[in-house]
């Protein structure tokens, strides 16, 4: 073990995964309060357009990949906050353009090659140097301040959109710094966990910590402690174990899924037993703004006379 | 104090997903007013009220909040807001304090929540009889205690101005006995409500006024249906209810769960069915 922290590469390998493991499930949990787990990967996929431009213009790739990703994630939120129609057709053409548009720009680069992406792509933490391990830090210590900082306002909006507007936030400002620290997060985490698996440590972390907690801030804290836990055993693994971190780090997050899952069981049945379960927990779907349903309500939260009165 | 009505809303055209649903509707509320709005499933009801908070844009007339073109309006705490029921639980688990709490981010906006603003959840939580439940999750909840947590949410601002879209639907007794007491202290305490309503319920004796909608159009402005009765349902783009004449208004009374036929036809043409 205390070899393993003699080498400077492991140190700076152990730095970025804890940062990441704090970083990618603090921002994840907004994404996947409001139903939009996927949004990590269709970043994922755009940021790697910005790998290659970094490559070709002789730029950072990282903060290249920053930037596209950015964009990209902005693209995607005027593209949500538009409605539903024809919403995810654009939102596959923007998955797919990036992940071409990055296969095709690292070809054009001078000394780019597929080899160079695919550390990209699967992850390769053993190879963060030190210029990338300060960019890391920054990015990390901005989203942390944004997605803890800012928790009661991005909860507000992510949970009840049109509540939120009536408090008066700045709810569309909100959404962007949302996406954009969203693309940030998947920048600092693509030389750990690889784009193509980012999104699973933005998504299971949640999903795990979600089946045993009653609260938003309880959520976020456990998910960021699930998220340290795998991502400091998937790279020390990789270490000892010679095995590639991401896909290391990815599988131990789901086995932490499956083992919370089965505690949360009896968990769950003691809650329920204990009388405080409702008999009518399922709400209809969320409205969006043109639904033209949004004037009816619906009938089936009409309660027959039974249930009300046992109630 | 503006002795400005709370909400003017003159000659509002809206539609939804380009179907007119508003089609030219006066509503005004004074301060410290109780007006239900009531009329069939279609008649525009949760769009007037979703026009009147920004949700649904005008395409014609004029809407001022407290004497303020809703284009300038920044005094959003003076407004409370409870959506219909369909928002409280969420993918991730939130706890009916923290549901509540986003309430109060209409006097406290992007600073952090103060001791004033946690004392505010407090009193919000227990004058819904919620407080020993503010630690559990919202989604553990029945659909009246839900309820209850969506207007302690709107409360917790200590509006001016409480707009709540159907509150009783689907809601149980004690519920709507603990509801009708809270909105009753609201109303002592000097504010303004609008109701969206399907029938007067338990709320009657609050009731100062009651707007009938009809096809998008007010059909009726005045004092509300006489006691115990409702007002006759009907299917939207059937004929809508009679201008003017409270007495017809009053057809056989509806209990608030009987069925109901909510349905409404959709605008597919019947050729292209199967």
């Amino acid at each position: 073990m205390t070899e393993m922290l003699t080498t400077d590469f492991m140190q700076r390998a152990l730095l970025a995964a804890v940062l990441i493991g704090i970083t990618a499930p603090a921002v994840g949990l907004y994404l996947v309060q409001r139903g939009q787990a996927i949004m990590g990967d269709g970043i994922g996929h755009v940021a790697l357009t910005g790998v290659s431009l970094g490559f070709l213009l002789n730029t950072s790739p990282v903060w290249m990949a920053t930037l596209v990703a950015a964009a990209g994630a902005v693209v995607m939120e005027l593209i949500r906050e538009r409605g539903r129609t024809r919403g995810d057709i654009a939102l596959a053409m923007l998955f797919y353009g990036g992940m071409a548009g990055g296969a095709l720009i690292i070809k054009l680069a001078p000394n780019g090659s597929m080899a160079n992406l695919t550390t990209y792509l699967w992850g390769s933490i053993l190879t963060v140097s030190a210029s990338d391990i300060v960019t890391v830090v920054v990015l990390a210590v901005l989203v942390v301040a944004i997605t803890v900082g800012l928790r009661r306002q991005l909860f507000a909006v992510c949970q009840d959109e049109e509540f939120a507007r009536v408090t008066g936030l700045p709810v569309r400002l909100l959404n962007l710094l949302l996406a954009v620290t969203a693309a940030v997060t998947v920048t600092v985490a693509m030389r750990v966990v690889g784009l193509l698996l980012v999104s699973a440590l933005m998504v299971v972390p949640v999903a795990a910590a979600q089946q045993v907690t009653r609260s938003f801030a309880a959520t976020q804290a456990l998910a960021v402690g699930i998220g340290v836990v795998v991502s400091l055993g998937g790279t020390t693994a990789s270490y000892y174990q010679d095995l590639p971190p991401g896909p290391t780090i990815v599988v131990l997050a789901m086995v932490l899924f499956g083992l919370i899952g089965l505690l949360a069981v009896p968990l769950a049945r003691r809650r329920h037993g204990s009388g405080a379960a409702a008999r009518d927990l399922r709400l209809p779907a969320p409205r969006s703004g043109s639904d033209p349903a949004g004037a009816v309500p619906d009938d089936e939260q009409r309660l027959s006379p039974g249930t009300s009165l046992a109630q | 104090m503006t002795t400005a009505p709370a909400i003017s809303l003159h000659g509002a055209v809206a539609a939804l997903g380009g179907r007119p649903v508003l089609r030219g509707v006066d509503l005004t509320v004074q301060p410290g007013e109780v007006v239900a709005l009531l009329g069939a499933n279609g008649s525009g009801k949760s769009t007037t009220v979703r026009t009147v908070v920004g949700s649904v844009p005008l395409q014609r007339g004029t809407l001022e909040l407290f004497g303020t073109p809703y284009a300038r309006f920044r005094h959003w705490h003076r407004i409370g807001y409870v959506p219909q029921r369909t928002t409280a639980a969420s993918g991730v688990p939130a706890s009916v304090r923290e549901v509540v709490s986003a309430g109060r981010l209409s006097r406290h906006g992007l600073l952090p929540l103060r001791r004033r603003d946690r004392e505010a959840v407090d009193r919000a939580l227990s004058a819904v009889d919620m407080l020993d439940r503010a630690g559990d999750g919202v989604a553990d909840l029945s659909g009246g205690q839900q309820q209850r947590v969506l207007i302690a949410r709107a409360m917790v601002g200590e509006p001016d101005l409480l707009i709540m879209d159907e509150p009783m639907a689907g809601v149980d007794l004690a519920s709507q006995q603990v509801l009708a007491g809270t909105l009753q202290q609201e109303v002592a305490r000097g504010a303004a409500v609008l109701l969206v309503l399907h029938e007067l319920g338990p709320l009657e004796p609050l009731i100062d006024r009651a707007v009938v909608l009809s096809d998008g159009s007010v059909a009726h402005d005045g004092p509300p249906p006489p006691s115990g009765r409702g007002y006759p349902r009907q299917s939207a783009g059937l004929a809508g209810l009679p201008d003017d004449d409270p007495a017809l208004l009053t057809g056989q009374g509806c209990h608030p769960q009987a069925s109901d036929d909510h349905h409404r036809p959709r605008t597919t043409a019947p050729g292209l069915l199967p």
